[in-house]
């Protein structure tokens, strides 16, 4: 088969119109993508059709594409997060049936060459387009609304930092139809995707999707770090800022410290692969070493940006469903700038085998375990605020616990990783894939779930009906043991990563076992879209006319809103007193305004950050199929049209005064409803 | 900030909560574009270190001290450096109100970061010509990637020059023009600045190790 593929990718082959496109590429030959495009051709059809049918394109495009109001850039961070993860989740159970049936004896569905390409985008899709547009989304709803403004710093480059993204995804997608994708794993280490070992433009997707996703990720970082420093309401110095807002602080400055080496790494790659440069290559003075340690450099911080804002979301959960004051707050804000800089001095434990020496491997492997410390002081924070506690266990609390339980086996494990000699028995193996994921799925996902439940009454005005969340909940949790807690075992016993066979069968008992947990982890995701579907047909059931869902226990600013809140957040800008700001306003007898308001600048919503980021997408496939008109041109057309923007001046209006007293009347009837929730 | 009128039947013991004029946010521009130039200035540092790892991995291409010609890379520092000095002067101009003269000097400007341009293509084509292309060694690729990304930003400075002449005269100094005059100054001084990294330890280095 193999050989195919290069005939297909062969350099011969291009051609000034077409470049390397040809029908050759589109691999039809191949049963299991035929099916799923014609899955997606038939579903996305009648998405079409549907939305087409019910003319819905211009309500999409004036109340959603061209918004730029933070809470609907959020909403659709999140739903592209909830799209991708099912992509991601069909990669990853694709892979637990292959190992199960290979280490049974029969021979597996998948080619190696096609396996390859599965756990390649099954890790950078999960990464990218599913861990970081939910943790995006959930930093870019809350925390305006956490710190008392009315929108971001920047709204239109916020909307077009989500188109970029989305572009981004949409690469990859095409790349499962259209040519294939990398086989090289998720990060991509030459000198295997360089041009000589991976001819075919599977990694040019890799490179591309990442590029146009991380400049949008780059800039919506700036944009909420500039937004917490500048646009804090009165009165919130930064040692009353909630804990979420801290951790969004902390996470925007670790992207904008290190998205600029991804971009530079993936150039220089691209470089290498294009124009026949030397950076990374064997020979003429390439040095692969130098891409695995600027990738990592970027690496290791990514792995916090993506844990500290859910160790926000925690934060606010257990201190609104313990009815408690966090504990430690000091503590916990020294805690997340501890691991914010030792983030950055770490990045070297993901390659302890390659031969630093061990003085630089013992450096390494004391600031990671240094690591640990902060983290258990944040930990101990937690479960002190429970104790004493009048807990509450709703959805996001159970969430919470779960995280606690399990986060703390991942981190002892990624202790015992941090120690160079056990390191060099685990390097590479499954129990390196267990580590990664106990702390990815028991923290990151957990978390984002908590997060999804506990402010989704906040966006959409109703509840989520907690039954079909409680199945989600118990299927994912003990679906992620079923499926990691084998591979623990097996890498223990030197089973390593990324093989598409292992034909051992005294071993199959534990493929089987994880391939079990896949399958309830896949219930435990119906199970949430069936929530979904569900509270939404029972939405007048689970509405919420307080503003303040949670037995109006909540502390932060958000909930001084109605649900969901009006585009323009808060009719006055609020002053802040304390710490858990709408904590001490409901304790020292806050009286909401009625009447009396003034006009609210707010920012004109724009298409232009939707045009611009699809020509860059545009840009992106030209350049991955070597079609240099195609990229030429849209690249002129991206930046003429950004000159074309400059020129519009007339960004903002003003909301007039009728508007929000009509808005804010409706609000006092919701109240004088008494829905105390 | 504290000029907040208690609405009347607030209490003297119940705070304020709101605030019943809009609070003056300064405006986050200059902020954003200052941490926008920092992530740029991670870009670069990358490209720095690229060239410390591989820079002397010469492998037979030829060795800077033959082929740099060190004058002619300081007469384009030199168009640099004083286009920084002539767009100090456009700011100057611009604070006083003055489009002509801001005009005047950004065109300067533009003219010396045009030449610093134009001399560095010449010296890429001298180069590939006398044998060190970016395709014959991974220290002359990093020379490329680094000097070219800095060509790259000059050039693209360039192009916003002229965008904001043309809206300067469209609309006069207006507060959005001035804004964006700042932000494309941090820009050319920062610039600038990694100029004088590049010529210390790329040119400087070359010609004398």
């Amino acid at each position: 088969m193999a050989s195919d593929y290069e005939a297909i990718y062969a350099d011969d082959r291009w051609s000034p119109v077409f470049g390397k496109l040809s029908w050759d590429v589109i691999p039809y030959y191949e049963p299991l993508v035929l099916m799923s495009f014609i899955g997606v051709v038939i579903g996305g059809g009648a998405l079409f059709g549907w939305v087409t049918y019910k003319k819905l394109w211009g309500y999409l495009w004036t109340e959603w594409f061209t918004s730029i109001d933070h809470k609907k850039i959020g909403i659709m961070y999140i739903i592209l997060g909830l799209v991708m993860l099912m992509r991601g989740f069909a990669d990853a159970i694709m892979m637990r049936v292959q190992q199960s049936l290979t280490s049974s004896g029969f021979d597996g569905y998948l080619d190696a060459h096609h396996y390859d390409q599965i756990f390649t985008a099954h890790g950078m899709i999960m990464i990218f387009f599913v861990a970081m547009p939910f943790v995006t989304g959930l930093m870019n709803y809350v925390m305006p609304l956490q710190i008392g403004a009315r929108d971001v710093a920047f709204p239109f480059l916020n909307n077009f930092s989500l188109w970029m993204t989305i572009g981004g995804a949409m690469l990859v997608n095409v790349s499962l139809f259209i040519g294939e994708f990398g086989q090289t794993g998720w990060l991509a280490y030459p000198p295997l995707s360089g041009i000589n070992f991976s001819p075919s433009v599977g990694v040019d997707y890799y490179i591309w999707a990442l590029q146009i996703a991380g400049i949008g990720t780059t800039l919506s970082g700036i944009n909420l770090l500039v937004t917490i420093v500048k646009m804090r309401a009165p009165g919130m110095t930064f040692m009353k800022m909630p804990v979420f807002t801290w951790t969004t602080l902390a996470t925007n400055v670790l992207i904008v410290a290190s998205f600029p080496v991804l971009t530079v790494v993936l150039a220089l790659l691209s470089l290498d692969r294009f124009l026949d440069m030397h950076f990374f290559t064997n020979d003429l003075g390439g040095n692969a070493m130098m891409y695995i340690n600027l990738i990592w450099i970027w690496g290791h911080p990514e792995v916090y940006i993506l844990i500290l804002p859910v160790f926000g979301v925690f934060t606010e959960v257990v201190a609104t469903h313990c009815r408690k004051q966090i504990f430690g707050y000091d503590s916990m804000v020294y805690a997340i700038v501890v691991i914010t800089i030792l983030s950055y001095i770490v990045w070297l434990h993901h390659f302890f085998t390659m031969g630093s020496g061990a003085s630089v491997n013992a450096f390494f492997g004391i600031t990671t375990m240094i690591i640990s410390i902060p983290t258990g002081a944040k930990i101990f924070n937690w479960l002190f605020t429970m104790y004493k506690g009048r807990i509450t266990y709703e959805l996001p609390m159970m969430w919470t616990i779960a995280f606690i339980i399990t986060f703390v086996i991942g981190g002892m494990t990624g202790v015992l990783l941090a120690v160079p000699p056990a390191d060099f028995v685990l390097h590479n193996s499954l129990f390196l894939v267990a580590h990664f994921h106990n702390v990815i799925i028991g923290g990151v996902v957990f978390g984002v779930f908590a997060g999804i439940t506990f402010w989704f009454p906040k966006a959409f005005g109703y509840r989520l009906d907690p039954y079909w969340g409680k199945v989600s909940f118990w299927f994912w949790v003990i679906g992620f043991y079923l499926a990691f807690m084998p591979l623990y075992a097996l890498g223990l016993m030197g089973v390593t990563r990324r093989l598409s066979q292992f034909p051992d069968t005294t071993l199959s008992t534990y493929f089987h076992v994880a391939t079990v947990g896949a399958l309830f982890i896949a219930v435990g995701i119906a199970a949430f879209v069936l929530q979904m579907v569900l509270s939404y047909l029972k939405r007048d059931e689970l509405r919420d006319d307080s503003g303040d869902p949670w037995g109006g226990d909540g502390r932060t600013l958000e909930w001084s809103t109605s649900s969901p809140p009006p585009k323009y957040n808060f009719a006055f800008t609020p002053q802040v007193h304390k710490f858990d700001t709408w904590w001490d306003m409901k304790q020292r007898g806050y009286v909401r305004p009625v009447d009396g308001f003034n006009p609210i600048h707010m920012p004109k919503n724009t298409g232009a950050g939707f045009v611009l980021a699809m020509l860059c997408t545009v840009m992106g496939f030209g350049l991955i199929w070597q079609i240099w008109w195609l990229a030429a041109c849209a690249f002129f057309a991206a930046v003429v049209g950004a000159i074309i923007h400059t020129f519009n001046y007339d960004r903002e209006y003003y909301i007039p005064v009728e508007e929000i007293e009509a808005v804010e009347a409706r609000r006092s009837e919701q109240l004088a409803k008494g829905n105390p929730a | 900030m504290n000029s907040v009128n208690p609405t009347a039947d607030q209490v003297d013991e119940t705070p304020v909560f709101y605030l019943k004029e809009e609070p003056h946010h300064a405006p986050g521009t200059l902020l954003g574009f200052w941490i926008y130039l920092m992530s740029d200035c991670l870009i670069f540092a990358a490209l720095f270190a690229t060239r410390a790892v591989v820079g002397s991995n010469y492998m037979g291409s030829p060795l800077p001290k033959d082929v740099f010609n060190i004058e002619l890379i300081l007469v384009s520092t030199f168009c640099l450096l004083f286009s920084s000095i002539t767009y100090g002067f456009a700011v100057l101009q611009m604070q006083q109100n003055k489009v002509n003269g801001t005009l005047m000097w950004l065109a300067i400007t533009g003219l010396l970061g045009a030449a610093f341009i134009g001399i560095e293509l010449y010296e890429f084509n001298h180069l590939i010509h006398a044998g060190a292309s970016p395709q014959s060694s991974a220290s002359w690729s990093s020379f490329y990637a680094l000097v070219g990304t800095h060509g790259l930003h000059v050039s693209f400075g360039l192009l916003w020059m002229v965008v904001l002449m043309v809206q300067v005269k469209m609309y006069a100094l207006t507060v959005a023009n001035m804004r964006r005059l700042f932000c494309l100054s941090m820009f050319w001084h920062f610039l600038d600045l990694v100029w004088l990294g590049v010529f210390s330890l790329v040119y400087l280095t070359g010609v004398l190790l």
